[in-house]
């Protein structure tokens, strides 16, 4: 099969504290040419970034409620649906939390740790076609799902650390 | 510009931090990193801050801190560290078992001897039940198996049970 997100062009990465990582994003129309270059470029960003499983348009600058996800190649994950870019994304149900040690590219210096639901379903459009998806994940796959989507709402994994010493100096960067 | 070093330890209530940080901030001090928990009861915060003030008037302006007499306050002029991460690989250790004098000199001692460095670092005492949680940064050339072992061998005699782990985080 060809890959459906050729084309991208790598962006530059924004970090905190930057307004936009910070501020809810806005539906799009997931047919507009626009979307789908923005969904190509993510994944072309995504995958010149080392370890990264994930990225979303605000963490390019762009507040839009885009993002795109690849765990396949992450030990931690079961189940996974390869790369795959989502628009207007909602959580729809979520269960099984467990608690985990999360970075981000956009956050470079500090970790912490989060609670994530290990169950979720979530719905959202495909860049292009604008088709309706419901995607079920698990394990990590859930775990990336919900971190792009918080920074589509505007959240970091700083606004979910699990308590005051759960923030954490990084001793080592990929 | 210049950093400074404050403790603040005491009798806990509430207002002690809001206190400090005005009058920090009326000195033009800019709060970089702190640590607050309650130790056994007792506040204990440590905090650093930058900014041009001399430790003498720093001392002054926290006075009001210590009139009663239930909190110490230490101002120290310190020098800018570097904070660039080391690049070794961080591991958590959790120690747990009956209280006994020693627990956390023996363990933390086979770290030291590998040339680990301990980056944070908690004890707690409930009842009879020691708990030691610590964030571990060992060099890349550190036989993990080995110390894991040297831990082991040392928590056996203690009676305590003990693990070490991989603390790295995924990248989202
Ligand atoms: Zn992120």
């Amino acid at each position: 099969m060809s890959d459906p997100y050729v084309g991208g062009r790598v962006l530059d990465v924004v970090r905190a504290p930057a307004a936009v990582l910070s501020t809810p994003s806005s539906d799009v129309d997931p047919t507009a040419p626009e979307i789908v270059q923005l969904a190509a470029d993510l994944v072309a960003t995504m995958r010149v970034s080392p370890g990264c499983v994930g990225l979303a348009a605000p963490q390019v600058g762009v507040a839009a409620r885009v993002f795109c996800v690849d765990v396949s190649a992450h030990p931690k994950t079961r189940e996974h649906h390869g790369t795959f870019v989502l628009c207007n994304a909602e959580v729809v149900e979520a269960s099984r939390n467990e608690r985990a040690r999360e970075g981000c590219m956009s956050v470079p210096d500090l970790t912490g740790d989060v609670k994530r639901a290990t169950r979720l379903v979530v719905t959202g459009q495909v860049p292009g076609t604008g088709e309706h998806v419901t995607i079920t994940a698990d394990a990590f796959e859930a775990r990336a799902l919900q971190h792009e989507i918080d920074h589509c709402s505007g959240l970091l994994f700083l606004d979910r650390v699990a308590g005051a010493h759960a923030l954490h100096q990084r001793q080592t960067y990929l | 510009m210049t950093s400074h070093a404050i403790t603040v330890l005491g009798h806990d209530r509430p207002g002690i931090i809001a206190e400090t940080t005005a009058r920090l901030a009326e000195l033009g001090l800019n709060l970089e990193d702190s640590s607050m928990t309650r130790l056994r009861g007792h506040f204990a915060m440590t905090l650093v801050c930058a900014g041009d003030a001399a430790a003498a008037d720093i001392e002054s302006a926290l006075t009001g801190l210590t009139a009663d007499g239930t909190l110490t306050v230490t101002v120290r002029e310190v020098p800018e560290e570097d904070a660039a991460p080391t690049g070794g690989t961080p591991y958590l250790l959790t120690v747990h078992g009956g209280d006994r004098p020693g627990i956390v000199s023996s363990v933390v001692g086979q770290v030291a001897q590998v040339g680990g460095n301990i980056t944070d670092l908690t004890t707690r005492l409930a009842g009879d039940l020691y708990v030691l949680v610590a964030e571990i940064d060992l060099p890349a050339e550190v036989d993990v198996v080995a110390l894991e072992g040297s831990i082991a061998a040392v928590a056996t005699t203690l009676g305590v049970g003990a693990t070490l782990r991989r603390a790295e985080a995924d990248e989202l």
